[in-house]
């Protein structure tokens, strides 16, 4: 299982699929450090 | 991956150290998918942005693959709608085919 303790996190997230804020979410509570979120939109 | 996100990564590596970053995708598609996760390994494939030709070889995953470090509430919450309607297998095995190509 990874460790996502202390990391930076670069979070491409997904319109259509899963967006950034959701990957956030999901990360919270792990240690791990957001570097930066973003959600792309490829239409 | 469009150019302004190639932009940033570098700039977090950069800023961070590369072994400080690792890289969580939220594609809809296995392509698209994999896609992101070549141009955070190898390079941009598509040699349009500012990552062409640069190998940062960060660790980088789907955050389907993820579900056993999140907490089953926020899943059900965040992502269990999106889990039953995409090609998950497919995306996981887009993504683990470049992390691994790279040694993760």
């Amino acid at each position: 299982m990874i460790d996502l303790k202390g990391k930076h996190i670069a979070i491409i997230g997904d319109r259509d699929g899963i967006p950034g804020p959701a990957i956030e979410a999901c990360i919270e509570n792990t240690g791990a450090i957001l570097g930066f979120s973003t959600t792309e939109c490829f239409v | 991956m469009d150019l302004e996100n190639q932009t940033r990564i570098k700039e977090l590596v950069e800023k961070v150290g590369r072994e400080n970053v690792v890289v969580i995708l939220g594609g809809a598609e296995a392509e698209a998918s994999g896609l992101a996760a070549e141009t955070v390994t190898t390079g941009d494939p598509t040699f349009a942005g500012p990552l062409t030709g640069v190998q940062l070889e960060l660790p980088v995953y789907h955050i389907l693959e993820l579900k056993d470090i999140v907490p089953e509430d926020v899943w059900e919450d965040q992502i269990s709608m999106m889990e039953m309607v995409l090609d998950v297998d497919d995306i996981i095995k887009e993504v683990t085919t470049y992390r691994t190509q790279n040694g993760g």
